[in-house]
């Protein structure tokens, strides 16, 4: 069902008393090689708000700040900042004008100091025109800016060693001395652990007590929910739903956002809990400073979650599961057949298959065609002994029903280079890799990060098939919603430790974050 | 003399307007790929540039044709025959050095590892003071020497860039330096001379034999060709070794032994450049330690400009012996009409040069291999 016709003008909203706005965009409109993706784009951006943007991807948001960021020049309508009209022609203009813009994909030298990103450009100098730089004066400011962000780093310490949520508090700390009047924030929470997420927002939160607007972008509808003063949903370059966060609800913001309602994120399951024989067995498994003695077991047909904060271990635990780094103590099964080799290569001939949480990089050749990411992992079942010879023939003919059950969307799965898949049909294609080679168990770490809401119903519905064929599952993931409604069992890590095993008639969020953050709760 | 001094400068005029073409054909390619207004078109500017064999035979054609205006003899069977036979030892050297670009790897050291294979199989073979001179057993001794060279040198020069991780341009740059220095060595041993002569007839054959009229050396170097192309397309080892070059930590997360592939694409190359050596050495009929220094640039050259990408990932048997056959005819060329040795060298090299701008412009536009 249309949730309703788009809207076209930006209208005077309630609860917006007389202030006049910091940034207006009325009527933005851009188009790529004939194909419009901004079709009259309006709202407003006032002084001590947070404006949070959602859409799907490919939605024009990341468009939207683009323009505003000056990297894309608008074809049509106008934007007025504090009053002026705003046309930049390049970054530089954008921050020159006031709007920083804060990136997934940092832009920080990590090799210079802390003080020297904080001022690269704009050295303070000893004297007027000497070309010698003041560290005496720079130190200062940047221990100032350092301390508006709340951030306890030396300014000469290496931006290198610091985490990705400090290197974002750097970045803050820049747009700050700059005099941004409005921040963007592009998904900032994507790289950061939870209790760095929780700094952010009490920045903001600080933040938006000045007078600077700011611009939240995210695909986690919870922090949506908990920061936004004011909500803009677009939808295929339209803006489809505004207004007050009061006003909304999840469920509408998600109906606005895939424009039909979607029964359920997470698909219902005839059969649940352990029906079959045990595949993956850990018994104690420790590495010292990752985890500490860690057992449980996961059966045919289930799915098993594995919940906890970031530094838990989570990640560390199944890479550990595959192979990919060493464990010291601990024995680990499949299918009885204990694992004697820790390597990826053996882990897969036991009936491993694993889903990385670092797609780009570990996940796929981004290069390489559809067909030939998909074949990587189930080559040597298609290759004569001895020589190697490859069927391509048998192959291909697999790789096209197999597509007929994932529906990747792509021309041809031979020419498609994977990268001009959208994220969750790259997606797709790494569980599709590994469905090639009918695994007995899935590890997937991260599964529906960073794909849109329609995408996400996809993956979790194929996840949950691969289930009912019989396969076990091992799911981690951050939303902890995602793992109730997919889950029969949650294994809750706590600093490496195991936290608790909760069942699915035990199934409580209070619960299962409390074991994650409190030693020795559950059971 | 005068007469001589115009023709140089009409020659070099053409040489001029030729490498002028090379770089208009590119700047319209990359033009027409940023005009273009659809995405068809942009695909179709950038895919003459990513299927650069055919763009390799195109120029190779516009080459022959300026060529033949001033010397028709470049046309004539001769010549071809005179091309094809000389290209040889280079088509199997960069055969091989295609396997190690493909896994984003470099091999330095196969000029050396053919002037080692040579001098230590000569000092088998060789009838004056050989190990085996005039045994029965000679000439197989002298070929599992080259193949053995080239053995250990890969074998080498694969752990050390896979398994102890060092930069396989410096690896092959130190082996390259110390195998050359103790072919040289070696040589000391066993000849006054520079080079041990005197080879048995039968290794000799090799080089100047035919079978119904077809060289022997070619017909080796065509059934290297072929197993080498079906190495790369058909097998598991080919699929595995794209993948290295593609994503290494992709490849390993999907079980590709990345290490083993990695050592088998160096111990492929030093093999093929043992292989050359044999061919080499039989045609030149002695056993050289510098037997293949003229082909040190070329080898890689050679592969750069038939599409063999040098960020790994990219190539195929087809664009090494397309850059194999457009390196040498181009030599030929230049040599036909009259060219200094640097004025060869300097068109070479501009050659090559913007084969590496095209592979560059490739990276950025790829689409799959």
């Amino acid at each position: 069902m249309e949730t309703e016709t788009a809207i076209t003008k930006s209208q005077p909203e309630p609860g917006d008393d007389l202030q006049a706005p910091l940034l207006s965009l009325h009527d933005v409109t851009k188009s790529f090689f004939g194909v419009t993706v901004l079709h009259g784009v309006s709202f407003d951006v006032y002084p001590r708000e947070v404006l949070c943007l959602v859409g799907e991807n490919g939605s024009g948001k990341s468009t939207t700040m683009n323009i505003l960021g000056g990297v894309h020049i608008r074809d049509a309508g106008e934007i007025v900042l504090a009053g002026a009209d705003y046309k930049p022609r390049g970054p530089r203009d954008a921050e020159n004008a006031g709007i920083a813009f804060i990136q997934q994909e940092l832009n920080i030298f990590p090799n210079l100091s802390v003080e020297e990103n904080l001022f690269m450009g704009r050295f303070p100098q000893a004297g007027k025109r000497l070309p010698i730089i003041s560290f005496r004066r720079l130190r200062e400011r940047a221990r100032e800016l350092l301390a508006a962000v709340d951030l306890n780093v030396p300014p000469q310490a290496s931006v290198s060693a610091l985490s990705p949520g400090e290197r974002q508090l750097v970045e803050i700390a820049k747009a700050l001395s700059l005099d941004a009047k409005i921040i963007i924030f592009d998904e900032p929470t994507t790289s950061l652990t939870s209790r760095e997420s929780e700094r952010l927002f009490a920045l903001i939160e600080r933040l938006r007590s000045q007078t600077i607007g700011i611009i939240y972008i995210s695909h986690l509808l919870a922090d949506v929910m908990r920061l936004a003063d004011r909500i803009v949903v677009l939808r295929d370059g339209h803006v489809v739903r505004r207004g007050p966060k009061a006003a909304m609800t999840v469920g509408e913001l998600v109906n606005a956002m895939v424009g039909r309602s979607i029964e359920t994120l997470f698909p219902n399951r005839s059969r649940r809990g352990a029906t079959g024989t045990t595949v993956l067995e850990v018994q104690g498994v420790s590495q010292p400073g990752i985890v500490r003695n860690i057992s449980f077991s996961v059966a045919e047909g289930e799915i098993v979650g594995v919940a906890g904060l970031m530094g838990s271990g989570r990640t560390e635990l199944a890479r550990i599961l595959f192979g990919l780094d060493p464990f010291e103590q601990g024995h680990i099964a499949v299918a009885g057949q204990p694992l004697t080799r820790p390597e990826p290569s053996a882990c897969i001939s036991a009936g491993m298959a694993f889903l990385t949480e670092d797609r780009r990089h570990e996940g796929l050749m981004m290069e390489g065609s559809v067909a030939a990411n998909l074949e990587l992992a189930a080559l040597p079942d298609y290759a004569s002994s001895p020589i190697g010879i490859i069927d391509d023939r048998r192959l291909h003919q697999r790789m096209a029903a197999m597509n007929e059950q994932l529906q990747i969307k792509c021309h041809n799965l031979g020419a498609t280079p994977v990268k001009t898949l959208s994220g969750g049909n790259q997606q797709k294609v790494v569980i599709g890799k590994w469905l090639l080679r009918r695994p007995k168990l899935f590890i997937l770490d991260e599964p529906t990060r960073g794909i849109d809401v329609g995408a996400k119903q996809e993956v979790n519905q194929a996840i949950a098939q691969l289930a009912d064929q019989g396969t076990a599952v091992l799911m981690i993931s951050s939303e902890l919603e995602e793992l109730m409604g997919m889950c029969d069992r949650i294994l809750v890590l706590n600093r490496g430790e195991l936290g608790g095993i909760i069942e699915r008639s035990a199934f409580d969020s209070e619960a299962i974050l409390l074991a994650a953050m409190w030693k020795g709760i559950g059971t | 003399m005068r007469v001589v001094r115009g023709h140089d400068a009409v020659l070099g005029t053409a040489c001029a307007s030729c490498q002028l073409f090379c770089v208009l054909v590119v700047n319209t390619t990359k033009l027409a790929a940023e005009r273009a207004g659809t995405w068809n078109l942009r695909r179709r500017a950038q895919h003459v540039a990513t299927h650069s064999q055919a763009l390799v035979i195109g120029l190779l054609a516009v080459y022959v044709i300026g060529v033949a205006i001033f010397v028709p003899q470049i046309l004539s069977w001769q010549t071809f025959r005179d091309v094809v036979i000389a290209m040889l030892p280079l088509v199997v050297a960069v055969i091989g050095q295609t396997f190690v670009l493909i896994v984003a790897g470099i091999d330095l050291s196969a000029t050396a590892v053919m002037g080692m294979g040579s001098v230590s199989a000569a000092s088998i073979m060789t009838g004056t003071g050989g190990y085996l001179a005039g045994n029965a057993l000679a000439v197989p001794a002298g070929i599992f020497a080259f193949l053995g060279v080239g053995f250990l040198v890969g074998v080498f020069n694969g752990i050390c860039a896979a398994r102890l991780r060092m930069p396989s341009f410096i690896v092959t740059l130190a082996t390259m330096m110390f195998v050359a220095g103790l072919a040289v060595w070696y040589t000391t041993f066993h000849s006054r001379s520079v080079s041990i002569s005197n080879l048995p007839e039968p290794f000799r054959r090799i080089g100047y034999g035919t079978v119904l009229g077809v060289p022997i050396a070619f017909l080796l170097a065509v059934a290297i060709a072929l197993v080498a192309h079906g190495v790369l397309s058909r097998t598991l080892l080919g699929r595995w070794l794209y993948a290295v070059g593609r994503n290494e930590k992709a490849a390993r997360t999907s079980g590709v032994p990345v290490e083993r592939v990695v050592i088998a694409a160096f111990v492929i190359s030093a093999i093929c450049a043992a292989l050359a050596a044999i061919i080499y050495t039989s045609r030149v009929e002695t056993g050289t330690p510098v037997l293949a220094q003229n082909l040190f640039l070329d080898i890689i050259g050679a592969a750069v400009i038939g599409g063999v990408s040098l960020f790994g990932g990219r190539g195929t048997v087809m664009a090494a012996l397309m850059g194999v056959l457009f390196l040498t005819v181009l030599d030929k060329g230049l040599q036909l009409l009259g060219l200094s040795l640097f004025m060869v060298l300097a068109v070479k090299g501009s050659v090559i040069l913007l084969a590496a701008v095209l592979d560059v412009a490739r990276q950025k536009w790829s689409g799959p291999r």
